[in-house]
């Protein structure tokens, strides 16, 4: 639709991606990911996909990282 | 993980106001599913997540004096049964599965439909909850090693 906030919306979630990839502290990266849920929603209602959207805030950017957080509580956290 | 409380205040208090709020928001989006956005799945991953934050908060065993591993898998049955069901008995009268408006009640058809399409959603969200309650119950609860199908709770 608006083509200025899709792009920065589309930007913002490469840099996040690149930040998440790139983190050594796997807990940030997990923390990281929550926001690229967050921005991925936003992507999604831009699109016209409310549905979509609902679903990626409530699973991709609460139940995800709990489980990501909950299973890495049994590893490291730090990459070597 | 989550064997005591959390210390913090600031935490408690906020999850004891927002809790409610939360679920409340997660049976808003459940019973609305057939004319808004969002629907059972939405609704139960909503409501699953209050218990899961009222887990992380409250710790665990709080958790589990209030609902259950056993309650947990009867109502992720009890859903699968609502939603299979209702196709079901759409079948046995004449129907194709969750064929809508073949139920056998004294409605019109556009209200039979909603009132399956209600109580599918509503099934869907049992089961939703119901399986990330567990999820949350056997990643953050169970010692390494326990038998991830035990019914001990």
């Amino acid at each position: 639709m608006i083509h200025a906030l899709d792009f920065m919306l589309l930007l913002l979630l490469v840099i996040i991606a690149l930040i998440a990839i790139s983190l050594k502290d796997i807990l940030g990266a997990v923390i990281v990911l929550g926001a690229y849920s967050l921005i991925m929603a936003l992507a999604w209602l831009e699109m016209n996909a409310p549905d979509v959207a609902f679903t990626e805030a409530a699973v991709g950017a609460g139940v995800t990282s709990f489980l990501f957080i909950s299973a890495l509580s049994k590893t490291k956290r730090w990459e070597k | 993980m989550s064997e005591k409380m959390v210390e913090s205040v600031v935490a408690r208090t906020i999850s004891r106001i927002i809790i409610p709020f939360i679920q409340l928001y997660g049976i808003y989006v459940i019973t609305h599913g057939e004319s808004s956005p969002g629907g059972g799945f939405q609704g139960g991953v909503i409501l699953g997540t209050s218990i899961i934050l009222f887990g992380i908060v409250f710790s665990l065993n709080t958790t589990k004096k209030w609902i259950s591993k056993k309650i947990l898998i009867l109502f992720m049955s009890l859903g699968l049964l609502i939603y299979s069901g209702i196709g079901a008995i759409d079948m046995l009268f004449g129907g194709k599965y969750l064929e809508y408006g073949k139920l056998p009640l004294p409605l019109h058809s556009p209200e039979m439909s909603a009132l399956s399409i209600l109580m599918v959603e509503i099934g869907i969200g049992l089961c939703v909850m119901s399986t990330i309650t567990l999820l949350f119950i056997f990643l953050a609860g169970e010692k390494s090693g326990t038998r991830m199908d035990s019914w001990e709770i």
